[in-house]
């Protein structure tokens, strides 16, 4: 029997109060594509690190090759041909692209580097493996899918035998995941065994040759893409069904609630970031905004919210213009917010989940009298939240850093949405949550839609965008390029236009 | 391609030249006198920010240097004052130097301190241990020689003002300049960049992060003890409670201003000497008459003007400051 490209036997890697892996052995062989499969948190990233020697397993054997890697051997894994794309990407955003495909095993002429041999051989690999890269362009100038080429390169530039890739796809639009797919496909091809991890379970199949399914940090399957089906790996990945459908009614649109008028907004650097927007959500739909990240819609959705400048433009609600730069009085008029970074604009980590439940309403009624907060109602509140929005944890009084990202998540929608609101701002509700929670979330969003409320949801998920929205409005460089029904919507064309493409 | 390196900082330059040749016009020899004692005040401050360059672009905050000059000028002047022989003493201040930058790497890089409360350390550190060992009545048995080039230091005005210095100010331009294309051009430089920039990028091409900022930062200490024993042995030849006067934090203006580029920082500081030279000269012709204080503030009003000129408008190397962390899980 030949030996297989990689071989592990029975890893395990324990963190302070957490199983991230737990006796797992898998193969790759040469040529092949292996697709790691699981929910956030399933231990994805810590295996493959361990293969890469950027975490040092408790147990368990790690050959390549044939040869025995010791742990934590960084060095021994690339020396024996071991290439990895990270998931963040691991570039110098002020040098140039040969520096940074050089960097570490530079071409010299006696003390110096060799420019000019440098940038041949970044061209000559360009050329070997058709992803076309300029030598000389600075990295932070290039847009992330260039970016990641030239990651690839990067880790193919050492002759490896087996390329990791984490998470590649989760920046990328539909054609550059299209395109990173052939690339895959065509490296295989070429000899290289492929692992690469995901929780997309639509290009898994798309691609991988095997599929192995982690949960809680075990293997829990084995199997390949004609064997199985979305519904099946799902179920594998969570551990029970999982409908992936979002069941909703027909939308009953009503009346225009949230309007948006000649929108300008600037991003940090003092750019323009949301250009001359106008925009009509009505009561009882969802419009979901989907875009490539990094067009304006987090500018969009803080400005919305009272939390970044309006430099032009108003937003109204029911007809009344908001203020600016106000978020409590923008709450107060009927806007709900689930930001896109629970951490920093959703909770107070060291806050209680009961505290947390009423962070935009702690100061009113029935949760306070005067100056004198009422125990009693925050707790009944906090109370009939936990049980009516499935949050897990062991007692209200929890620290909400203490939760999963999940159910943090679920601590932040049911803050917001137990309220009446007009309007609820949902961006990137599911990011970095489990399967489970999200199916939970979205069912959580159209019920607010079936209330009455207008949502405006904002993804970088095309998936969520398709499966929530009754329309669709595509961002691209600050602006709408296109409205689109939500039945009928077709996922390449609604890809080309996140790229910037007319059609 | 060479003027990019340069980091277009050629404004400080153009300046500088013309004001000289305005004034050589004008009386030849009072305007040699200046530019060679230019040299002679700027020099210093270039070697001290080379030392902050060199961490900094590695990622880390360099405060202590005020403390590396101190401690390495002191321990320099001693062991040549107490053994005789100005080598020993030189020996002796770069090993302190390099003494002090390994104390700066082990309070920031292994035991990841807030890098600005390590340089604050080192020198309070250099403050008391010096005072406390200080003892007056020691004298030098000489200085460094100054050395004139033959036949180049007879040119008129360049002869005495690029040709006729002491071998350290020789061995201080030399390695600024090895500095600058060893940064820029060789693979120890690339890897330098980068770990200042993206530790994490560095890490995953298989460069150390942990080594190569002990590696820098203790030759950057070892640079500033070679500044210290300039200071002492070579410039001034004796020692005193506070001796360094604020050069290293001087120096940490200069190389913001010239962007982290050797060059840059080199310019900013022969620019800033010029400006105190012709001050003193102005001072002792009594062509004006300035109160000692003002001409005492000279340079930290400079300081404070040079930062608030480049402020916003320069960028630092993006991981400076930060202790570097393998990704946990």
């Amino acid at each position: 029997m030949k030996t297989p490209l990689l071989e592990l036997t029975n890893i395990t890697k324990k963190y302070p109060g957490v199983i991230a892996n737990e006796d797992i052995s898998l193969t790759v062989n040469k040529g092949e594509i292996v697709a790691l499969l699981g929910e956030n948190g399933a231990g994805k990233s810590t295996l493959v690190k361990a293969v890469f020697g950027l975490v040092r397993p408790d147990s368990g054997e790690i050959r390549i090759n044939g040869h025995l890697i010791a742990p934590g051997d960084t060095a021994g894994a690339i020396a024996h041909g071991v290439g990895m794309v990270h998931q963040h990407f691991q570039l110098v955003p002020v040098m140039s692209v040969t520096d940074n495909i050089i960097l570490g095993d530079e071409p010299t002429r006696g003390l110096f580097i060799n420019k000019r041999a440098a940038r041949a051989e970044v061209l000559a690999l360009s050329e070997k493996y058709g992803l076309q890269v300029d030598p000389d362009a600075i990295v932070e100038n290039l847009p992330v899918g260039m970016q990641q080429r030239i990651e690839i390169l990067k880790a193919l530039r050492k002759d490896v035998d087996l390329l990791i890739l984490d998470e590649p796809t989760a920046v990328l639009t539909p054609q550059e995941i299209d395109e990173l797919l052939n690339v895959i496909r065509n490296l295989a091809k070429s000899g290289v065994g492929v692992l690469f991890i995901s929780h997309k379970l639509r290009e898994v199949i798309a691609v991988a040759d095997r599929i192995v399914v982690l949960r809680n940090g075990k293997a829990v399957g084995i199997t390949t893409p004609k064997e199985s089906d979305e519904e099946g790996l799902a179920h594998l990945m969570v551990g029970r069904d999982v409908v992936l459908q979002v069941e909703k009614g027909e939308a009953k649109a009503k009346e225009v609630v949230l309007s948006i008028r000649n929108l300008h907004v600037n991003d940090d650097r003092k750019l323009t970031a949301v250009t001359g927007f106008d925009l009509d959500v009505h009561a009882g739909e969802i419009l979901g905004i989907a875009g490539v990240e990094g067009n304006g819609q987090r500018e969009l959705v803080e400005a919305i919210c009272g939390m970044r400048p309006r430099i032009k433009g108003s937003v109204l609600v029911s007809g009344v213009e908001t203020p600016d730069m106000h978020p409590r009085r923008v709450h107060a008029m009927g806007i709900s917010h689930i930001p896109e970074d629970r951490e920093k604009h959703g909770l107070v980590a060291s806050y209680s989940i009961e505290d947390n439940l009423v962070l935009n309403q702690f100061d009113q009624p029935p949760f306070a009298k005067g100056w004198i907060r009422n125990a009693y109602a925050l707790e009944s509140n906090a109370n009939t939240l936990v049980k009516e929005f499935d949050i897990r944890t062991p007692s209200i009084k929890t620290t909400a850093g203490a939760l999963s990202g999940g159910n943090k998540q679920k601590v932040v929608v049911a803050r917001e949405l137990s309220q009446k609101t007009k309007v609820v701002v949902a961006a990137q509700p599911t990011r970095g949550v489990d399967v489970g929670s999200i199916e939970f979330i979205h069912n959580q969003l159209v019920a607010a839609r079936d209330n009455g409320a207008a949502v405006l949801l904002v993804s970088a998920e095309l998936d969520e965008v398709l499966s929530l929205s009754d329309r669709i409005a595509v961002m691209f460089g600050g602006k709408i390029v296109a409205f689109l029904d939500g039945k009928d919507a077709d996922r390449a064309k609604i890809g080309r236009l996140m790229a910037g493409l007319s059609e | 391609m060479i003027k990019k390196y340069l980091g277009s900082r050629w404004s400080p330059f153009v300046a500088t030249f013309s004001v000289i040749l305005f004034f050589y016009l004008k009386d030849a020899l009072a305007t040699t006198s200046v530019v060679a004692t230019s040299i002679t005040f700027g020099l210093p401050l270039a070697m001290a920010a080379m030392v902050g360059i060199m961490c900094e672009r590695t990622g880390i905050v360099n405060i202590g240097i005020e403390g590396t000059l101190l401690v390495s000028s002191f321990i320099g002047f001693f062991v040549a004052s107490v053994s005789g022989n100005l080598l020993v003493g030189l020996f002796a201040a770069v090993c302190m130097g390099a003494v002090s930058g390994l104390l700066l790497a082990l309070l920031s890089v292994t035991w990841k301190m807030d890098q600005i409360i390590a340089g604050t350390i080192i020198n309070i550190l250099a403050t008391g241990l010096t005072s406390f060992f200080y003892k007056q009545g020691h004298t030098l048995p000489s200085t460094f020689p100054e050395i004139d080039i033959p036949g180049l230091s007879a040119i008129p005005f360049f002869g005495p003002v690029l040709f006729m210095h002491g071998p350290l100010t020789f061995l201080g331009f030399f390695l600024i300049l090895v500095l600058w294309v060893a940064l820029y051009f060789t693979p120890w430089g690339l890897r330098s960049r980068s770990v200042g920039e993206h530790p994490g990028s560095a890490d995953t091409a298989g460069v150390s992060v942990v080594r190569m900022r002990y590696l820098n930062v203790t030759i950057a200490g070892a640079f500033g003890g070679l500044t210290g024993a300039y200071l002492t042995l070579e410039l001034v030849g004796s020692w005193d409670r506070g001796f360094s006067a604020g050069r290293g934090f001087t120096a940490l203006a200069l190389m913001i201003f010239g962007r982290w580029n050797p060059l840059g920082a080199l310019a900013a500081a022969l620019f800033f000497g010029v400006a105190q030279a012709i001050t003193n000269q102005l001072m002792i012709t009594e062509v004006v008459t300035i109160p000692l204080q003002f001409t005492n503030m000279l340079p930290y009003v400079l300081t404070i003007l040079i930062l608030a000129i480049s402020a916003g408008k320069v960028r630092a190397p993006a991981a400076e400051g930060q202790p570097y962390e393998k990704e946990s899980a």
